[in-house]
Formats: structure tokens, C-alpha cells, sequence
């Protein structure tokens, strides 16, 4: 597999079979966006979209579907793994989130099936009258948010 | 408010997946704020494999 192929892969430059090919035009970037998800929630590689998945937080502050994530740096590639991270944190400001969560998911907002990206956990958290942010890692081949190797 | 009556409250976590750090603050024994920072350690990887012929 070309190194180029995976880089292409983010952008969505190939459609091998008509099944499945979402209505945008490819000279425009997909919106993606990241919700938060209850303790109680099960999300993990069977998660197919947004809209499919439960059970996501709910609070002052909070909105359903979660805040937009900035991808501001293009896919890039180095030897043989190409890879490409959020050019920002993704915060949640001033909201109350009583209920304990562990989960993010990151889903295509524009695609009308709302695609599910990835999910990442961590140990479950609440918010009083504050601030919850995931900070990204390093934008590079070793640990970058989203890679294929 | 007199912050001075504020009982400030702080932890970290640290393993293989993240490093994070909160913040409480409690007034007269009720939690009036608490922030909560994730630094993920963890990305998400995909292996491409393409068959030898």
C-alpha cells in the first residue's frame, strides 16, 4: 500500500464502490465534531455513528452533538505512516456535567449519516460551573490523534 | 465572595493513556467548581496490509 494512498484516505480521494459515497464535494472539508459519553456508555470500535451511539452527557452548558473540532493542518506522511491531529484542544467551556463521564467521540457532522471517526476514553470526570478540555498529542508519525501505519 | 473561603482541591492522573490534571473548589463543604484537563496519550492506529502475490 502506497504511503500516498493513506494520506488519501483522510481526504476521502478514492470511492471504490458507488455504496456508500457521501453527497459532498470533495473541495470542501468535511465539519467533524467531538460529544461527550456517560461512564455508563459502551462506545468502542462497533460504534458506527452519532446518532447510533448512548448515552451521551447532558448539563448546563453542554449541547447535544458536542463542540466542532479544528483540523487546521493537513494530512501529512512520514516513512510509512501518515497521520493527522486536531490543530486545537477540544474544550468544553462553563458547563455542569454531574453525571461521570469517560468517553469522546469523533464523528463527521456534515456526512447525514453522522459517521462515527474514533472514540477515545479516559477516566471518568465531572464538571461543576467549569472547564473540561482534551489537549491533542503531538501531530506527528509516533503520536499523532489518527494514524494508519 | 470572599475567596478566602475557598478550600482549594487538585489531583492528577498519569498512566499509559492519559495524563490528567483537575481542580476543585469548595465553599462551606459544597463543590462550587471543578475543571477537569485531559492530555491524551493514546492515538488511534490503522494498519494498511496489502497481499503479496
Amino acid at each position: 500500500m502506497t504511503n500516498s494512498f493513506k494520506v488519501d484516505l483522510f481526504n476521502a480521494v478514492h470511492a471504490f464502490n458507488a455504496t456508500g459515497i457521501p453527497a459532498h464535494t470533495a473541495a470542501t472539508a468535511d465539519v467533524f465534531k467531538a460529544a461527550l459519553y456517560t461512564a455508563a456508555s459502551s462506545l468502542g470500535t462497533t460504534t458506527t455513528s452519532y446518532t447510533g451511539a448512548v448515552t451521551e452527557v447532558s448539563g448546563t452548558g453542554y449541547t447535544a452533538g458536542g463542540v466542532t473540532v479544528t483540523f487546521g493542518t493537513a494530512p501529512a506522511n512520514t516513512t510509512t505512516t501518515s497521520y493527522l491531529t486536531p490543530s486545537a484542544s477540544i474544550t468544553y467551556t462553563n458547563v455542569t456535567l454531574s453525571t461521570s463521564f469517560d468517553a469522546m467521540l469523533l464523528y463527521n457532522n456534515t456526512n447525514s449519516g453522522k459517521n462515527a471517526v474514533a472514540v477515545f476514553t479516559f477516566t471518568a470526570q465531572t464538571v461543576t460551573a467549569g472547564t473540561f478540555s482534551l489537549t491533542m498529542p503531538t501531530n506527528d508519525a509516533t503520536t499523532g490523534l489518527l494514524r494508519i501505519a | 465572595m470572599d475567596e478566602s473561603l475557598l478550600e482549594k482541591r487538585e489531583g492528577t492522573i498519569d498512566n499509559d493513556n492519559e495524563t490528567t490534571t483537575w481542580v476543585e473548589y469548595w465553599l462551606e463543604g459544597e463543590l462550587v467548581h471543578r475543571s477537569a484537563h485531559v492530555q491524551l496519550k493514546r492515538a488511534v492506529v490503522s494498519f494498511g496490509e496489502t497481499a503479496k502475490f
